[in-house]
Order: C-alpha cells, then sequence, then structure tokens
C-alpha cells in the first residue's frame, strides 16, 4: 500500500478505494488544480489542507463531478469518474458535504433526512417510495446520533447553524457512502459545537474513507491517518501530520510571507 | 426557390431583402440594446420594454404635431428633439418604476417578470385610452423622404439609412458610456459583486436605477427611431418583446458585441426568407432556428453571465 | 421511544379534505343548481383553464420552473379534440358541396384537395383520446428534455417557452389550410354521433369537465404528498444538494413539466367540447401568461387556491368586459403586480393567515411548506 508514495511507482487502481491521477483544471487558462496525483486507502482518512486559493474544494468539487476535469483521471474502485454524472456519482458511493450547510429549509428535519434515504432515486422510484418501519427506524438512528432527535418535525430553516451543519452530516450518513467527502465540517462552530461536532465525525468515519479540508489544526492531527498539502493548485506534500508538518517546503508555505 | 429568378435579379434581391433586414436589424439592436443592459447587467427581465419604446414612438409622434402647428420652421429637424425627449420620457418613466416595483424583486427574477407583464399591460391600455385604439403614423419632413437610386434595379429610401445612423451612434455611446465612463464602470462593479461594490462607496441603488433608467430611455429612442419606418399602435410593442429577447439570449446576455451580431444574423435570415416564403413561414423558421440552437448552446453566441 | 412521526403522511389532512369537499360540492352541487345553463357552460369554460392552473402549482409553485408556454399544450389538446370533432362534421354527406367532399370545409377553401397525414389518426376516437394526452406530453418531454439536461432554467426556460407559444400561434395563423388558421377550427357539432350543442349535452359536459377536475386534483395531490413532492420543494431551495442525494435532477424537473402539460392538455380537449371551437387566440403569450395569473392569485403552492383563483380572475374578466372594457386591462395589470409585491401567495396565503387560524384552535405546525419564504422559487 505504501507504493502509493514510492516515486515512479504505477499503483494498480484496485488498490486504491480512490485513485486521482494528473487531475488539471483549468478556467479562462488559469489552472486551478494543476496535475494532481494522490491515492486513497480503504478506510482511511485523509485531509487536504492548504492556504486558500490553492484548489481544495476544486479537487472536491472533481470528484463528485461538480466540475468538469480539463485532464486526468480520477478511479474509484477502479471506475472512471470523470465521465458520471453527479448522481451517478453519488450512487456510486460518493458523499459530499459543501462548506456552508447546504440542506432543504421548506422541509422538517424528517422530510430532509428521508430524501438522502438511498431508495427510490428514481422519478418513478419517488413517487412510489413508502415511508416503511426500515426508512423510519433509521432515520430515528440518525437523527439521535446527530442531536436532532427531539428536532425531527421542525422545519430545518430553524435550526442553529451547527444543528444545521449535523443535519448535513445526518443526510450523507444516511446515504452510507463509502468515500465521504467533507469541506471544512467545523468551520463556523462555537466550540461546544466544535467538540460535539468532532466526536461525531469520529463515530462516523469508521468503515468508511473519507476525504476532508481542514483548517483546525489540532482538529486534523487528531483524525487524520495521512495528510496531503496542496499548495496554487499543485501537491506540495504528502504524509503523515508528523511528516508533513516538518517538510521545509510546508514551513515555507504557511510561514514564508 | 430560385428557380424563377435569373443570376442578377438574385443579387438584386439579396441587396434588396439586405437593406430591409437592415432596417429591422436597426430597429432590433436599438430595442435589444437597452434590453441587453437591463438582462445582461442587471438579470432583470423588463416584460414591458415594448411598452417603453412605443412611449418613445408617441413622444415622437406628440413632437411631430406640435412643431408642425407651432414651429413649422423648424419642423425639418423636429426628431432630433423628439429623439431627446423620447428618451427623458422613458428614461424617468424607467427609474419610477424601478423605484417602485422593481427594486423590491431583484431576488426573484421570475416574479419580475409577472410583474412587469402587468406594468405591460397597464400602459397598454394607458396608451388605447390616451391616444386612441388606431396606430398613428408621424409625418416625416420632406428630406427624410424619398430614395437613392443605386442601381437599375435597387434603390435605397433615405429614412431607412437615417435609422441605421441613428443606430449606430446609439450603439457608440451605449458602448462609450458602458466601457469608457465612470458609470459603466460602476455598472459593471456592482454586477460582479454587489457587497464589495457597496463597500468601497458605491451607492447600488443609486446605480441599479441610473442602469435600468438608461436602458429604458434607450428603449424609448428605438421607438423613436421606429415611427420613421412604421405606424404605432398600443400593442406595437408586444409584438417585438419576444424577437428581443431571443436576440439578446441568442447574443449571449451581458454581451454587447453578441447581442448585435444576433440582432444582425436574425434579421437577415428572416428578411431574406421573407422574400421567398410567406411572411409567417420565415419568422416560424427564424425563430425556430434561434430556439434549437439556443437549446443545444442554451449560453448564447458569446458567454453569459447571469446575477447570482 | 415516541416516535411523532409515524403517521405523519396521510394522503390528506382533515383541512385538505374539507376543502375538497367545499370545492367538489361548488362545482358539482352547487353552481349547477344555482346557474342557467348559458353561464354554468361558461363557467365550465373557465374550469378548463383550471386543469392549467393546477399544473402549473405542480411546475412552478413547487419545482419553481416558471412555463410561459403553457397555452401551447392547452392548445395542443384543444386541437387534437377539434381534429376529431371536425372531421366527424365533415362526413361526405355534410360536405357535399365541395370540391373536395369530405375534407374540412377551411382546407376546401384553401384548395387543399386531400386530407393531410397527421389529420388521418384523428378519425379515430380512441387514438384521438390518446393523442390529447400524448402529443402535448410528449412535445413537453423533448423541450424539457433538451432544456432541462443543459441546466436552463429560471428565466431562460420562461422566454424559451414563450418564444415557443408564439412561434405555435404563427404556425398555426400561417398554415391555414391545415390548421384552420386565425379562426381556428370551428363548426364542431358531434363527438362519436352524440351531438355536444345541445343545453343537455353541455350540462353533461360540465360535469364530466368537474370530476375530470376533481381527478386531476386527486392526481397532483399524490404527487406533492409523496417523496416525489418533497424534491421538487428540496430542488427548489437546494438544486445541487439534491443533486448530491443521488437524484437526477433533470428526471424530476421533465416529469413536473410534463405533468403539468397534460393537466393543461385535459382541460384544452374539455375546452374545445364544451365551447364547440379552438382556436389560436388560445395558444399564444398572452393566454399563456394569464393562466399563470390565475394560479399566483390563488396561491402558487395551493392546488385548491389554483382552482378558485381562476374562476375568480375569469369571473373578474367577464363582468369587467362586460360593464367597463378599458377598465379590465387595468385591473389585470394591477393584479399581476399586486399579486407578486403584496400577495405572493395568493388566495390560499390569505386564507391561511387570517382565516384558518379563526377556524382551528390549534397551533399550525411548522412543519408544511405552506407559506412561501421569501425569494424562494427563484432559479
Amino acid at each position: 500500500m505504501s507504493a502509493a508514495l514510492l516515486p515512479g511507482a504505477s499503483p494498480n487502481d484496485k488498490d486504491f478505494l480512490l485513485a486521482v491521477e494528473g487531475l488539471t483544471v483549468s478556467f479562462d487558462g488559469f489552472k486551478a488544480v494543476n496535475d494532481v496525483s494522490f491515492y486513497v486507502d480503504p478506510d482511511e482518512i485523509r485531509v487536504i489542507i492548504g492556504p486558500n486559493g490553492a484548489g481544495k474544494t476544486t479537487v472536491l468539487d472533481l470528484i463528485c463531478g461538480r466540475t468538469k476535469a480539463t485532464s486526468g483521471s480520477i478511479k474509484y474502485r477502479g471506475q472512471e469518474l470523470t465521465r458520471l454524472s453527479e448522481s451517478a456519482i453519488v450512487q456510486a458511493g460518493v458523499g459530499r458535504k459543501f462548506q456552508t450547510p447546504s440542506i432543504y429549509d421548506d422541509l422538517t428535519v424528517f422530510e430532509n433526512l428521508e430524501i438522502s434515504f438511498p431508495r427510490g432515486r428514481t422519478v418513478l422510484g419517488a413517487l412510489t417510495f413508502k415511508r416503511d418501519a426500515e426508512v423510519r427506524d433509521r432515520i430515528h438512528a440518525i437523527a439521535e446520533m446527530i442531536f436532532l432527535k427531539d428536532h425531527l418535525d421542525a422545519r430545518a430553516e430553524f435550526l442553529s447553524h451547527g444543528q444545521k451543519q449535523w443535519l448535513e452530516i445526518g443526510m450523507l450518513l444516511i446515504q452510507d457512502p463509502e468515500l465521504l467527502m467533507l469541506d471544512e465540517p467545523v468551520a463556523g462552530m462555537s466550540v461546544a459545537e466544535r467538540k460535539k461536532t468532532a466526536e461525531l465525525l469520529h463515530q462516523i468515519i469508521k468503515g468508511r474513507s473519507v476525504l476532508v479540508i481542514e483548517h483546525d489544526m489540532k482538529f486534523v492531527e487528531d483524525i487524520a491517518h495521512r495528510v496531503t498539502v496542496l499548495h496554487q493548485g499543485r501537491v506540495l506534500s504528502e504524509g503523515s501530520m508528523e511528516r508533513v508538518k516538518n517538510d521545509p517546503k510546508v514551513v515555507e508555505v504557511y510561514l514564508g510571507h | 426557390m430560385f428557380g424563377d429568378y435569373s443570376l442578377g435579379d438574385l443579387g438584386a434581391i439579396f441587396a434588396m431583402q439586405g437593406f430591409a433586414g437592415l432596417i429591422l436589424f436597426s430597429v432590433y439592436v436599438l430595442m435589444a440594446l437597452g434590453l441587453a443592459i437591463i438582462f445582461g447587467q442587471m438579470g432583470v427581465i423588463n416584460m414591458a420594454h415594448g411598452e417603453f419604446m412605443i412611449l418613445g414612438a408617441y413622444v415622437t409622434y406628440l413632437c411631430s404635431g406640435f412643431f408642425q402647428s407651432n414651429l413649422p420652421a423648424l419642423f425639418p429637424g423636429y426628431f432630433f428633439v423628439a429623439m431627446v425627449l423620447a428618451f427623458l420620457a422613458a428614461g424617468a418613466l424607467g427609474m419610477l418604476v424601478e423605484w417602485a416595483l422593481i427594486r423590491h424583486l431583484y431576488k426573484r427574477p421570475l416574479d419580475t417578470l409577472l410583474a412587469t407583464w402587468g406594468l405591460s399591460l397597464i400602459l397598454q391600455q394607458a396608451y388605447r385610452s390616451i391616444f386612441g385604439a388606431r396606430e398613428v403614423g408621424v409625418e416625416l419632413p420632406s428630406w427624410l423622404i424619398g430614395s437613392v437610386q443605386v442601381t437599375d434595379a435597387i434603390e435605397i429610401p433615405i429614412n431607412g439609412m437615417f435609422v441605421m445612423a441613428v443606430t449606430v451612434l446609439i450603439t457608440v455611446a451605449v458602448a462609450l458610456l458602458l466601457f469608457a465612463s465612470r458609470w459603466g464602470r460602476q455598472v459593471r462593479a456592482v454586477m460582479q459583486n454587489r457587497v464589495m461594490a457597496g463597500a468601497v462607496g458605491i451607492d447600488t441603488d443609486r446605480v441599479d436605477r441610473a442602469t435600468f433608467g438608461i436602458g429604458c430611455g434607450i428603449a424609448g429612442i428605438a421607438g423613436a427611431a421606429f415611427t420613421m419606418i412604421g405606424s404605432t399602435g398600443p400593442t406595437s410593442g408586444q409584438l417585438y418583446i419576444v424577437d428581443t429577447f431571443l436576440i439578446v439570449v441568442f447574443g449571449g446576455a451581458a454581451s454587447l458585441l453578441g447581442t448585435i451580431a444576433s440582432a444582425f444574423s436574425i434579421s437577415q435570415t428572416q428578411s431574406t426568407l421573407e422574400f421567398f416564403l410567406s411572411g409567417s413561414t420565415a419568422k416560424v423558421l427564424t425563430l425556430l432556428g434561434v430556439v434549437a440552437i439556443l437549446m443545444l448552446r442554451p449560453q448564447g453566441l458569446f458567454t453569459l453571465k447571469v446575477r447570482r | 421511544m415516541k416516535l411523532p412521526t409515524l403517521n405523519d403522511n396521510p394522503f390528506m389532512k382533515p383541512m385538505e379534505w374539507v376543502s375538497l369537499l367545499l370545492l367538489a360540492g361548488l362545482i358539482l352541487v352547487l353552481l349547477p343548481l344555482a346557474l342557467d345553463s348559458f353561464r354554468l357552460n361558461l363557467v365550465g369554460k373557465y374550469l378548463t383553464y383550471a386543469f392549467v392552473a393546477l399544473g402549473l402549482v405542480i411546475c412552478w409553485g413547487y419545482c419553481g420552473i416558471l412555463s410561459l408556454g403553457q397555452g401551447v399544450f392547452f392548445g395542443l389538446g384543444g386541437y387534437c379534440m377539434a381534429m376529431y370533432l371536425k372531421l366527424e362534421a365533415s362526413s361526405v354527406e355534410n360536405t357535399r358541396i365541395q370540391s373536395t367532399p369530405g375534407i374540412p370545409d377551411f382546407m376546401d377553401w384553401n384548395q387543399v384537395t386531400a386530407l393531410p397525414w397527421f389529420w388521418k389518426p384523428f378519425h379515430s376516437l380512441p387514438l384521438t383520446l390518446i393523442a390529447v394526452v400524448a402529443v402535448p406530453t410528449l412535445f413537453a418531454f423533448v423541450i424539457g428534455a433538451a432544456m432541462f439536461k443543459r441546466r436552463v432554467g429560471g428565466t431562460y426556460f420562461a422566454i424559451i417557452t414563450q418564444a415557443i407559444a408564439a412561434i405555435l400561434t404563427i404556425l398555426i395563423v400561417g398554415q391555414q389550410g391545415y390548421t384552420g388558421g386565425i379562426n381556428g377550427i370551428t363548426d364542431l357539432r358531434t363527438l362519436n354521433g352524440w351531438d355536444i350543442r345541445t343545453d343537455a349535452a353541455k350540462t353533461i359536459l360540465y360535469f364530466v369537465n368537474g370530476g375530470l377536475l376533481i381527478a386531476c386534483i386527486l392526481v397532483a395531490q399524490a404527487v406533492k404528498r409523496s417523496k416525489l413532492g418533497r424534491i421538487l420543494v428540496a430542488m427548489r431551495d437546494k438544486e445541487d444538494r439534491v443533486r448530491f442525494s443521488g437524484y437526477a435532477v433533470a428526471s424530476f424537473k421533465i416529469f413536473a413539466f410534463c405533468l403539468a402539460a397534460a393537466f393543461a392538455a385535459v382541460g384544452g380537449a374539455m375546452f374545445t367540447l364544451q365551447v364547440g371551437f379552438m382556436s389560436p387566440s388560445f395558444v399564444g403569450i398572452v393566454p399563456s401568461i394569464e393562466m399563470v395569473i390565475y394560479t399566483a392569485v390563488g396561491g402558487r403552492l395551493s392546488l385548491f387556491g389554483a382552482v378558485y383563483g381562476t374562476l375568480l380572475v375569469n369571473w373578474a374578466k367577464t363582468s369587467f368586459s362586460e360593464s367597463f372594457p378599458e377598465l379590465w386591462l387595468f385591473g389585470l395589470g394591477a393584479l399581476f403586480i399586486a399579486v407578486v409585491l403584496a400577495f405572493p401567495n395568493g388566495l390560499a396565503g390569505i386564507w391561511r393567515q387570517h382565516v384558518e387560524p379563526r377556524l382551528s384552535r390549534k397551533p399550525k405546525s411548522p412543519a408544511l411548506p405552506a407559506v412561501l419564504p421569501h425569494g424562494a422559487p427563484a432559479e
């Protein structure tokens, strides 16, 4: 598995859950992501860090199909994602949380979770979808996990900022993705909320691969198996938190100016 | 369909139809310019744009009557006065409408569409009550009547040439205004980043109002030019609104050059087809072509920016 | 453990059953008893527009797609029906005096000597009934697929649908020999041998129309309370989130647009049957956008509101046009502005805010997306 880190080794896609190779996207000639390659193992927690404008969010956008790559490939369990539609990528098992809480204000917490339940995703399926015991039990279990058990009937609009973040995490959880992508999950939270969220994340990352963008270094140190540092659209450094922290190139970027 | 015409005939036909197309093109461009500023820069759909144009036409009509009976000596030049008055009247009404209606709806573009449609109905009925349901025409000063004989088969009407000259002038003025003036910079700043523009001290409300007013004012000038080539009725504006919107969208909303290119291609296609087919078939084919292209390429000929 | 959301999704809430009964009572009992057959036929005509308004509740209110071309689907449904009726009225015996007997009179006047191919299926009643719904729905599917797959929405979609309404009108008016031109298809007499011009027939058609409308309300209600209905609301709110929950957003929009088209088509066919003709004046830009105002007045999120809104606006139009024709356009224009600026939830919103709280003491659950949040159905 460590083969990924050896330069020149040709990685076998099958071994990785996610293999990103030579990923490049340019907007009007500006390369927001430039020849980025990295590999995520099953059950690995990978954190992407980097200064503002390094292309972190764009990388997640590329993986989940929101932005189309100019060149390069993204293989998820050997399947090329760059050609799939967003919904097909989700159905393949990739979940994504956005930076700002993205939930449905007009629906209740229960309905928010229900829409994310991975069944009845076609037009016909949605028309004939039944709110059966399985659905209800699962929603209640998730609601308990995300501290919203008592708010199931509340309109999502009326939740606090932290609760909205949890709800979105819950919506991802109920999808049960194999690869979970989180964009700054603790940003904008109060200290108490942040602590609870860290707890929650620790619970949900078990048994799946996670790709996280985060600025909170304590939080990163806490969860990361490996860290990828992006700078100006390129991979600057990669490895354990310890190794990355002592990489002179990283120090230069973070402290040099 | 070319069978019955000799090559020389065809050449003359294309030239004449091409020129007829150019007049249509002028009206389209003048209409579309105002719309492109309002829709392209502000993201607002103004369904009453045609009625602002007709306001300009009625102002011109009133002017022509006034000069004829009170200042016959100045009659040959009345059109220039009328154009300025048309701009001011339509612009003032536009600013009033922006203040009373549009500014409450910036976040709801679809609702703006409905509200301005309501406004267009009210304006139409107002015109009908004031000027009557019959179409009115203006008296042209003598120097605008007649045509220039280019060859045996080709002659070009002077009023048509005049309208085109006005169009070129207005287009250049708008381009200068948008790209070289302080107001133009402010408009573009506000449209790109409203919050930031506000933070650096631009009065975004005032810019919005001025933009809407200028867009409507240009529609007024379009109306003034329109009287040179056709008569004006309460619902004349509505006939042009769909075409004009298609032109703006087809050209790629925010692009001035795109608007002109698309007005040109649409008007030329339509007037050339009109000679060989019936008017309605030509129109259907032209519009169908535009809609089909838009379905394949929704962003229009040139890039498109939408207020987010 | 308390499961608060165990039985929260009944087909309709008690209040909605009451509303349905009230509406059915009004349409099927009260109005037929109170009105003479001329006025009842007029109400029947209004109610055909309510089908369009109902479709717009799903498409515009719930899904946030504003179509300014619903007249196209109303018209296509109506024309399909009219073509059948016209062929039946143009039997060889009836048209003996024509130079080509057996084809519709307007074709004969326009020197058309043989029935065009696309008229031929309309000899058959079953094929006609299928075509009434299928043709407009398929057309909506083609438009929707082309537009929504390319993520065209909002104002662009509105403009394109409006252009399509304009094109179809010009086409119908221009192709006089095939369509009857500006006059439309007139002088319709019998449906499979049954004379539709008698008062008795008109009364029966009124009840058929009312019954179909109630049926469509129930279909719309079924869609609205299914998960699909909630997905539509979710899409209006956060389209990207729905996409990243694994839904192909375009398909759901196409569905909503097609459903609205199918409703409009049924309304159009019933219009032809009750009024006895179909013409391009129900297809174009002006009627299409007027149909939107019915929905807006009723409340863009309310199925029942759509019906009341349609009745109210049309009743106002008829009474104003009779006594003060010049005031009507002022009134209609003001209505467009008022409903957008002051009452974005229409009659249903007023009812919910001012009447309903007095009827039931229970505090309203905040769960329903009953009231439009500011700026909701944008793009």
